[in-house]
């Protein structure tokens, strides 16, 4: 009965549960940190309801919040470049 | 770029913003409701596939969405003013222009957020952002979780995390015994509240306590909590904080309203200092669901004009305002609090400012000039709400743009039409 869809975090496919904010599937991904801060330190959704602007990431090209934002099939999300030559080498 | 028309534009579709819209509909006017979140409800009855609404949420919801007279723009977050009577708003793929008679501010509240050691690393949430993120898919099985902060919403959140399967190791409660014990035993005059309690009672729950650190490399493994003068540490997977509601008064301050206190001021028909704009729930006055719908009843009749309809609700609005009282008597901060605040704790997420970079500054302006504190994405929404309390700092002046937006929505801009 529910149903499930699939999207990209960084280029990996994760399945969820439809309805799923992209900040509660950030928390499935293998680092649950939706960025990197000014000074380098892992940052993740902080107030979950679109004020303290920690969820910040790109979806389908485009700056969003991720807890305002409900996954949809496809969808393509991406943490800074930087973010991810830093955590993947 | 689009052009709307309405009679009454309604800011926020939470409670006060969906009762106002209703009665304001119900009146003959047309209205349009402009929201940030996905879907309508609010933080209290935010959807999703963890989330179980009370049917009279859904009732609501479900008339709001069925009214001829309603329009709801979600998903779209008010960025300016650029004419007396008109908002500019963005959604994920466009922009817009919302032209208005009548103006009722629903903007909600926001948690306030004390600084401490470790509150950034991931593990660690606002106590309403746990609860958020749970509704919204989180999936925190057979985690241990620790809830800390002031007040009844704590209750609630632990509740949302045993639901979803996680284990409440330690609710962590700032405020002693006997005032909350005073609270609850008050709790007779609202029956609705008091049938609440059992479901909500917790064994974990630690009066006169205090989280006084986060501890972890890259994310939370531990919690240092305080009571009673002594220290511990207790293992957890994850921590969930937040120190009570703070009205979100920043579009209000855009528009002019004058302030009572911390929240936008309005008289007896939730009418603002200023003409023609109104305000109703939390952004008035921190006091929960049944007196935002009792507010913004009021505010969507009297906005409309039917004066007799708006004062049926003047009764129900008491009721639940004496309420509010009694639960901010009961959670009121203990000054004790200001010391999990040490000089290393992060108070700015946005620009990573520690505390005792600006602690010794005499005011806001004075901290942002030299330390970029409060000057980042969130524009001091977080920061600013904490300086406020530990040193009674005003709230930064909200500015345009009031979010982060995207160029081409800042170009569609129009010019101040024959501005005075």
């Amino acid at each position: 009965m529910t149903q499930t869809i699939n999207l990209t975090i960084d280029g990996v496919a994760i399945t969820v549960v439809e309805g799923t904010s992209v900040a509660a599937a950030l928390a499935r991904s293998p680092l649950p940190a939706a960025r990197l801060s000014v000074s380098g330190q892992l940052r993740p959704p902080f107030c979950g309801m679109g004020v303290c602007q920690e969820c910040r990431i790109t979806i389908d090209g485009k700056r969003r919040l991720a807890c305002q934002t409900p996954c949809r099939a496809g969808m393509r999300v991406e943490r800074d470049a930087k973010f991810r030559s830093d955590q993947h080498d | 770029m689009t052009d709307l028309h309405c009679d009454i534009a309604i800011l926020g579709a939470g409670p006060a913003g969906l009762a106002a819209a209703l009665g304001a509909a119900d009146s003959g006017r047309q209205v349009t409701i402009l929201d940030d979140n996905p879907v309508p409800g609010g933080q209290i009855w935010r959807d999703g596939p963890g989330a179980r609404l009370p049917e009279a949420a859904r009732q609501l919801r479900a008339a709001v969405a069925g009214h001829p007279n309603i329009r709801v723009l979600s998903g779209a977050r008010l960025i300016g003013r650029p004419q007396p009577r008109a908002l500019l708003f963005e959604r994920a793929h466009d922009c817009g222009l919302l032209h208005w008679q009548r103006l009722i501010l629903c903007c909600g509240a926001r948690e306030l957020q004390l600084p401490f050691p470790g509150w950034t690393l991931p593990g660690v949430t606002g106590a309403g952002g746990l609860q958020a993120l749970l509704k919204q898919g989180l999936s925190v099985t057979d985690e241990r979780i620790v809830i800390a902060g002031s007040g009844p919403l704590l209750l609630a959140v632990a509740a949302s995390v045993r639901q979803a399967g996680g284990q409440v190791v330690a609710i962590i409660e700032q405020t002693p015994l006997r005032s909350a014990l005073r609270f609850a035993a008050g709790l007779w005059r609202w029956p609705e509240k008091a049938r609440q309690l059992p479901e909500l009672a917790d064994h974990h729950w630690r009066p006169a306590s205090q989280v006084s650190a986060a501890l972890g490399d890259d994310r939370l493994t531990a919690v240092r909590i305080r009571h009673g003068g002594r220290e511990r540490e207790l293992a957890c997977d994850r921590l969930a904080t937040g120190y009570g509601l703070i009205p979100n008064i920043e579009p209000g301050l855009l528009f002019g309203c004058p302030l009572a206190g911390t929240a936008i001021a309005v008289d007896d028909y939730q009418q603002t200092g200023i003409p023609d704009i109104f305000a109703a729930g939390e952004c008035t006055g921190v006091g929960g669901s049944e007196l935002a719908l009792a507010e913004g009843a009021i505010a969507g009749y009297a906005a409309a004009g039917d004066v007799a309809r708006a004062r049926t609700g003047f009764a129900r609005r008491e009721r639940w305002q004496g309420f509010a009282r009694a639960a901010e008597g009961a959670f009121a901060l203990q000054p004790q609090l200001g010391e999990i605040c040490t000089p290393e704790s992060l108070l700015c997420r946005c620009e990573d400012v520690t505390t005792g970079a600006v602690a010794g500054a005499p005011d806001w302006r004075c901290a942002k000039m030299a330390q970029r504190c409060g000057m980042g994405a969130c524009q001091g929404r977080t920061c600013g709400a904490a300086a406020r309390w530990l040193w009674g700092w005003p709230l930064p002046t909200p500015q345009e743009p009031l979010s982060p937006a995207r160029i081409d929505t800042l170009a569609h801009r129009p010019p101040p039409a024959n501005s005075e």
